[in-house]
């Protein structure tokens, strides 16, 4: 009998379930998996050595292009660790508005998570629901950021504007009936806030709706049901964090224990696995949206009674309004400074951690006293769930590669900076 | 600085002594400089001893400490000339030197613990070899492993003891260490389609440097020490 080889395969980058630009090098043995070797950086930008040479601000867009479907939560971590540095105070308004949008991101986060995670292993129908929802949370980031994606909202000592009274409406045209104009219209009558509360009136029947699709779908189960297990002490010890490591069973969220904004005088709990496999991780990022649903709710009523500032009015860090600097000679100079050279940043290190959608994601940025940051590293979450793929697919089948990259919630602009 | 750190200090100088240098911090974090002979019998302790429980290392960064403190525009007198826009002010000086500055390279370390609900900073000066290089912490932290791969590929910061130290997120075959700061922000080869060769290949780079904002440092009254805690401004 002819001897039998194990078998070396290679999967992506370009394959339609790698998420990206995810390279693995397999090592098959029949349909078995030896070994698993991902090959990554084909998504690799230096942002960190861009962000090096731009002045602090300049860099804030970039960081909705590490994270893509958590835009918003990227650009927080990295002002946190700009206002950590430079020791600003921000509004209290601010700080509710930077939590709503930071929820609202977790679930746009996991919409997008669902949604390809079931396409991913044979779930046609979750993907169209999922992006029906996330469409009205991206209209919410045009609202108030002027784009649907890459919003460079939040800004060091608050977010850019305050909530507007007005949310845009669909128009007229020769595609659309009367009738659809109405009922897509009909939540956007009134301010962006009324638009978020009809959004979060809704979205739990929603997510009942995917649950009957999915959560006790026999197929469904069959492809995560004890997949890749993850113990957890392994998770601890592969850095784990986020809906990874709760879905192991360590309750440990960074909202929670280690609270920033006002997360501590919001209402929520923490969903905790048990089992530690791709089920549980589903289940407890289902649950998250719903959790995300009642701090958005917290956060809309608040919004609604207390009116105020959205940013410091400290101008050496953020800019006078333009009305200011039509008649203020000072304004004036502080306005050309900060966008000719920006602000220093006392020298220093600091790491501002917050809980990303995908785990802890941090910004460690070590400034010498310049108006760019010395050095900045981004701690991205799925850098250290990837590489722990090799370790979760062994002695699976190749298939399940693809509902561990799905369960892990890999998305290649953070994972290769 | 909590009282709660200020403890985990205390604890920390008591177990450790002299091995462990304080780095003083504006933010109320805690970071500690330590030799890198004894980086591997620290980190061992500080993961399994229960007084500190480090189980997770959340974060592994090379830094290079080349320019730092250096601006490309004079702040402090007056000048008969401006900036120009467009023009690369610091000149790329390549370190060829056999034996670098000892502070130059460090690996910074951020370990976290969950059951006591403590961050802690660990930074080890690689010292003057070149290539600079430290024991891997792999063994002690599995997490570390992709992480030292990073700091390798972006810095040339050798680990030994990595069970697998190769590029992780360069081009197959690059040269060069690209986060170093000698390293130009252009990069040195850009990629081209060669339509004789009938195939993608590598060339210089054509594109010139460009500096948009210069960098400058200010000494700024309001962060110095001394005047902060003042109420009457």
């Amino acid at each position: 009998m002819a001897e039998i080889q194990n078998f070396t395969m290679n999967f992506g980058p370009q394959h339609p379930a790698a998420h990206g630009v995810l390279r693995l090098v397999l090592e098959m043995d029949g349909e078995v998996i030896q070994k698993a070797d991902p090959h990554i950086g084909l998504l690799h930008r230096a942002t960190e050595k861009l962000a090096e040479s731009k002045p602090f601000n300049q860099s804030i867009g970039y960081m909705d292009r590490l994270d893509y479907v958590s835009m918003m939560c990227n650009e927080h971590g990295y002002v946190l660790a700009i206002e950590k540095l430079l020791g600003v105070e921000v509004p209290e308004r601010a700080q509710y508005i930077r939590v709503m949008f930071d929820e609202v991101t977790r679930i746009l986060n996991h919409l997008m998570w669902l949604g390809a995670h079931g396409l991913d292993i044979g779930a046609m129908t979750i993907f169209l629901y999922c992006f029906r929802e996330r469409e009205d949370l991206m209209d919410l980031y045009e609202a108030v950021s002027g784009t649907r994606m890459h919003a460079t909202y939040y800004r060091p000592g608050g977010v850019y504007r305050d909530l507007p009274e007005t949310m845009p409406k669909y128009q007229e045209s020769k595609f659309r009936s009367k009738k659809d104009l109405a009922r897509l219209n009909a939540a956007r009558e009134g301010s962006v806030l009324d638009f978020i509360e009809a959004f979060t009136d809704k979205f739990p029947g929603c997510v009942d709706e995917y649950e009957t699709l999915l959560t006790d779908n026999r197929i469904w189960k069959q492809r995560t049901v004890n997949i890749a297990v993850v113990s957890p002490e392994r998770a601890m010890q592969l850095g784990f964090s986020g809906p990874m490591l709760r879905g192991s069973g360590v309750e440990w969220d960074l909202r929670k224990k280690q609270p920033y904004e006002v997360y501590d005088r919001l209402d929520f709990d923490i969903p905790v696995g048990v089992n530690g496999d791709c089920y549980d991780r589903y289940l407890v990022r289902v649950e998250e949206m719903r959790q995300s649903n009642r701090i958005i709710q917290q956060c809309v009523q608040w919004l609604r009674e207390n009116p105020g500032p959205v940013m410091v009015d400290d101008y050496k860090v953020t800019p006078p309004s333009r009305v200011e600097m039509k008649d203020d000679m000072e304004s004036l100079i502080h306005h050309f400074k900060l966008f000719t050279e920006g602000y220093c940043v006392p020298a220093g290190e600091a790491y501002a951690a917050i809980e990303h959608p995908k785990g802890e994601f941090a910004v460690y940025l070590i400034s010498d006293g310049a108006n760019k940051p010395y050095r900045m590293k981004i701690r991205a979450p799925g850098f250290a769930h990837l590489s722990a793929m090799a370790e979760m697919v062994e002695g699976h089948m190749l298939a399940d590669v693809v509902a561990v990259i799905g369960t892990q919630d890999i998305v290649f602009g953070e994972v290769d900076r | 600085m909590s009282d709660r750190y200020e403890k985990l200090a205390a604890r920390i100088d008591e177990r450790f002594g002299e091995q462990m240098k304080r780095v003083s911090s504006t933010c109320g974090e805690l970071t500690y400089e330590l030799a890198k002979g004894d980086l591997i019998e620290i980190a061992t302790a500080l993961r399994n001893e229960a007084d500190f429980g480090f189980e997770m290392l959340m974060d592994v960064c090379g830094v290079d400490y080349l320019h730092f403190g250096m601006d490309e525009w004079n702040t402090s007198d007056a000048s008969g000339t401006g900036f120009s826009r467009g023009v690369e002010m610091m000149p790329v000086i390549l370190d060829e030197s056999d034996e670098f500055d000892a502070r130059r390279f460090a690996v910074v370390y951020h370990l976290l613990s969950l059951q006591h609900n403590f961050r802690l900073r660990l930074r080890v000066f690689t010292g003057t070899e070149n290539p600079p290089i430290v024991r891997s912490v792999v063994d002690i932290w599995n997490s570390a492993n992709w992480f030292e791969r990073e700091a390798f590929d972006l810095f040339g910061i050798l680990f030994e003891g990595h069970p697998d130290l190769r590029r992780i997120l360069t081009d197959y075959g690059f040269i060069g260490h690209p986060f170093r700061k000698d390293f130009p922000l252009i990069g040195n080869v850009e990629v081209i389609y060669d339509a004789d060769k009938g195939r993608v290949a590598y060339q210089p780079v054509s594109i010139e440097p460009r500096t948009l904002v210069p960098r400058v440092i200010r000494d700024d009254n309001r962060y110095s020490a001394d005047l902060k805690d003042r109420t009457d401004g």
